[in-house]
């Protein structure tokens, strides 16, 4: 039996994460919710099994999704995922061919050298040390950038990398040791005995021309197996949990479970399923326009991870969800974040360092109710019957050229509408919901509903972004909703609706929340390309910036709100339009006092291209698919 | 004397050591722009719950600048923070945050906390 008293350390801290792993495993299992757990099993003994497969080969260890944006940054997670996974795998082949016999104690291929020292010389034992170098050097390489990316972010392209806890920096200390230990470790094991490959190889007879060979080898061995056990056990306490945390997140994420409205079990998965990597720190615009540099997502999870009071963080977010779409691991990071500000100002907890290995579950305190109502003078009113509904919204009446441009639209589309809140009606509730107050949103949300529903229409247009995704997700009402380019669209595809070509360069700001929000991108532009040239700008689609002016944030001042107002328009007047085309009023409004440009609402745009019929036979025909019963359930 | 017209309005003291600024002073240290405010009465002329009922945010600032807190206690939960007098204000004051810190005050306040 080969055995040395080096490895202990290396066997105490594997089969404790081993152990630890499962024990996690099985207790999120179980506070999954019944739905979840039937999800999960189906998944697990389905089709999600491969695609679970794949994605985590694909992210986990490859890191595509890094790569594709960042090929410096992805290089390195890839090589110190990848590479480690196939160090791993080869070493314990390599153990299992050439080693005293066949299946061996984990320990053996990791310290193979130390227990095989003339392994390798020559012929199929000498290619398959070849291998293992080259290995560990895509490992060494990965690691080099790593430790330039501490000291100088820019270097992989990054602006910003996270700031990291005491404990998090010895667990990262002893994650860089482990390699460059190795390295030594088998480097002077094969000066000693003069075998190893190119780079152990080399660098071991180099050393041992000068240096006692033999007896240096073994404390690196030590320190090898040293840095090993300490990365693994403080593993759960420290960011590079995430390891464990995303094989489950990623099996949970491919059988069906989204996050919800409500906190619990895959909530708490994402939470420790976040890596601090830092790529959410660059997408921010609080961070890179109004230098406000603590509030990003990477931040939020360790603040509730480690059970701080997030409620300020939580409540300076602008919720434009660009976070959401650099994330490499695809962790929800907008609804957890709404999560949290439903639950307002929780308590810190101190919990001892014993504590922290198996934490109480993150639930927090559900809302809390005082049973009065806020809104009991709203009046009951009656309103006319009709087949399409338009509902302006708050921010449209600030900005009546847009709510007179849709008047326009419907007379010209001959459709048969009514203004919902022509003199000005009650707000959609989305305002109340960032804010964490469901329960006065709920009020809102049953006045307009019972208003829509009294109306009869089949159809709800509304111009404002944040208006559309409430109606589209809150509000529980067989109507169909459209937001007013969705509707234009519509009605130019239709033919009842002829428009002039407007010889104007334009390009297009997609709002947040229709964008990343409700993902409506393509009705916006084609209708734009009917009337005008659109420009293409370097923050299409999901890339979109967000004006600044979000009613999601409710923290930051003016002054924070106009330099990201003025950064997104200078950013998107660039190439010198015309027109900064948009389509939600509050977005209108910000960034007009941002810019010489002009801006407009798409809904302006084609009021003024829609073309007066000169005969009579050239009158558009009426919208038809508007036309259809009213279903009553 | 008594016809002169001094019986329209009701006599009425504000006594200024009685009264209680905790609150504005709570919602002045997490919003410093409360401070800022010019009563100018941009918001109170915008705003949604005004066309509804009696509510102006403008009254509400004064009266909790006065430190008489029972009428904004009684109205601040009829905002519904729609954000149309952020952007017409022309002091750049989050009023938002205002109405928000109010109400958790007001909470706090049950609670003996601030």
């Amino acid at each position: 039996m080969q055995f040395d008293p080096f490895v202990i350390p290396f066997n105490i801290g594997l089969y404790f994460i081993l152990i630890y792993a499962v024990v996690r495993s099985v207790r999120w299992f179980s506070n999954l919710s019944r739905p979840d757990k039937l999800r999960l099993q189906r998944g697990f003994f389905g089709r999600a099994f491969g695609q679970s497969l794949k994605e985590i080969f694909m992210e986990s260890l490859i890191h595509r999704k890094i790569l594709k944006s960042n090929f410096r940054l992805g290089f390195m997670h890839m090589s110190l995922a990848f590479g480690w996974f196939l160090l791993i795998l080869f070493g314990t082949i390599e153990a299992d061919i050439f080693g005293e016999k066949h299946l061996n104690a984990p320990y053996k291929a990791i310290f193979f050298k130390f227990f095989n020292p003339d392994h390798g010389r020559a012929g199929f034992e000498a290619a398959y040390s070849f291998w293992m170098d080259l290995l560990l050097a895509f490992i060494l390489s990965g690691l080099l950038i790593a430790v330039i990316k501490r000291f100088s972010s820019k270097v992989v392209g990054m602006k910003k990398t996270t700031r990291l806890r005491v404990l998090d920096k010895v667990a990262l200390t002893s994650l860089w040791l482990i390699f460059p230990s190795r390295l030594l470790a088998e480097s002077f094991t094969s000066g000693a005995y003069g075998t190893g490959s190119f780079l152990t190889g080399f660098l071991g007879s180099l050393l041992a021309s000068f240096l006692p060979a033999q007896q240096m080898a073994y404390p690196f061995w030590w320190l090898y197996s040293l840095s090993l056990g300490t990365f693994f056990i403080l593993l759960p306490l420290t960011r590079y949990m995430h390891i464990p945390t995303e094989l489950f997140l990623i099996f949970a994420r491919n059988s069906g479970i989204t996050t919800g409205d409500q906190p619990g079990a895959f909530t708490e998965i994402q939470t420790y399923s976040c890596s601090s990597c830092g790529m959410c720190i660059d997408a921010c615009q609080l961070n890179f326009s109004a230098g406000i540099t603590n509030i990003q997502s990477a931040y939020l999870l360790k603040g509730i991870r480690n059970n701080e009071n997030v409620s300020d963080i939580a409540f300076n977010c602008l919720m434009c969800g660009r976070c959401d779409q650099v994330c490499p691991v695809g962790i929800e990071l907008t609804p957890i974040r709404m999560i949290r500000r439903r639950a307002g100002e929780t308590e810190p907890v101190q919990t001892s360092i014993w504590k922290k290995y198996l934490p109480d579950r993150l639930d927090i305190m559900p809302v809390k109710t005082n049973g009065k109502t806020s809104y009991s003078f709203l009046p009951v009113e009656e309103p006319a019957k009709t087949d399409v509904l338009y509902f302006a919204g708050c921010m449209t009446h600030l900005t009546p050229a847009i709510g007179n441009s849709m008047v326009r639209i419907f007379d010209a589309s001959g459709v048969n509408y009514s203004f919902m809140d022509a003199g000005g009606g009650v707000c959609c509730g989305r305002p109340l919901m960032l804010s964490g107050q469901d329960r006065e949103a709920r009020e809102l949300i049953n006045f307009n509903s019972q208003l829509i529903w009294k109306s009869g229409a089949h159809t709800l247009v509304t111009s404002c972004p944040i208006c559309y995704k409430v109606f589209k997700e809150s509000y529980y009402l067989d109507v169909e909703v459209l937001h007013h380019t969705q509707f234009i669209n519509m009605l130019i595809e239709e033919g009842s609706l002829k428009l002039n070509f407007l010889r104007k360069k334009v390009v297009y700001h997609t709002p947040c929340d229709l964008g990343r929000g409700s993902g409506v991108y393509d009705e916006p532009k084609e209708v734009l390309k009917h009337v005008v040239r659109l420009q293409n700008t370097n923050f299409e689609n999901e890339k979109s910036l967000c004006c600044g002016g979000s009613l999601g944030n409710i923290k930051i001042s003016y002054q924070e709100k106009n330099k990201i107002a003025r950064d997104t328009a200078a950013e998107l007047t660039r190439e010198n339009p015309d027109i900064l085309a948009t389509s939600c009023p509050l977005c209108k409004k910000i960034l007009a006092g941002a810019t010489e440009t002009k801006v407009a609402d798409i809904a302006e745009i084609v009021a003024e291209a829609i073309t007066v019929p000169m005969l009579k036979k050239n009158t558009p025909k009426p919208a038809s698919c508007l036309r259809k019963n009213v279903i009553v359930y | 004397m008594s016809n002169f017209g001094f019986t329209i309005s009701k006599a009425r003291i504000i006594d200024y050591d009685a009264n209680d600024r905790s609150i504005a002073e709570y919602i002045a240290e997490h919003e410093p722009s409360f401070r800022v405010c010019i009563e100018c009465g941009c918001c109170s002329a915008t705003c949604t719950t005004g066309n509804f009922t009696r509510f102006s945010l403008r009254e509400l600032q004064i009266f909790l600048k006065r430190g008489e807190n029972e009428l904004v206690r009684d109205n601040i939960g009829k905002c519904m923070l729609c954000g149309k007098c952020i952007l017409v204000c022309p002091r750049g004051v989050n009023t938002r945050n205002v109405v928000t810190l109010a109400r958790e005050a007001f909470n706090k306040k049950v609670k003996n906390a601030v």
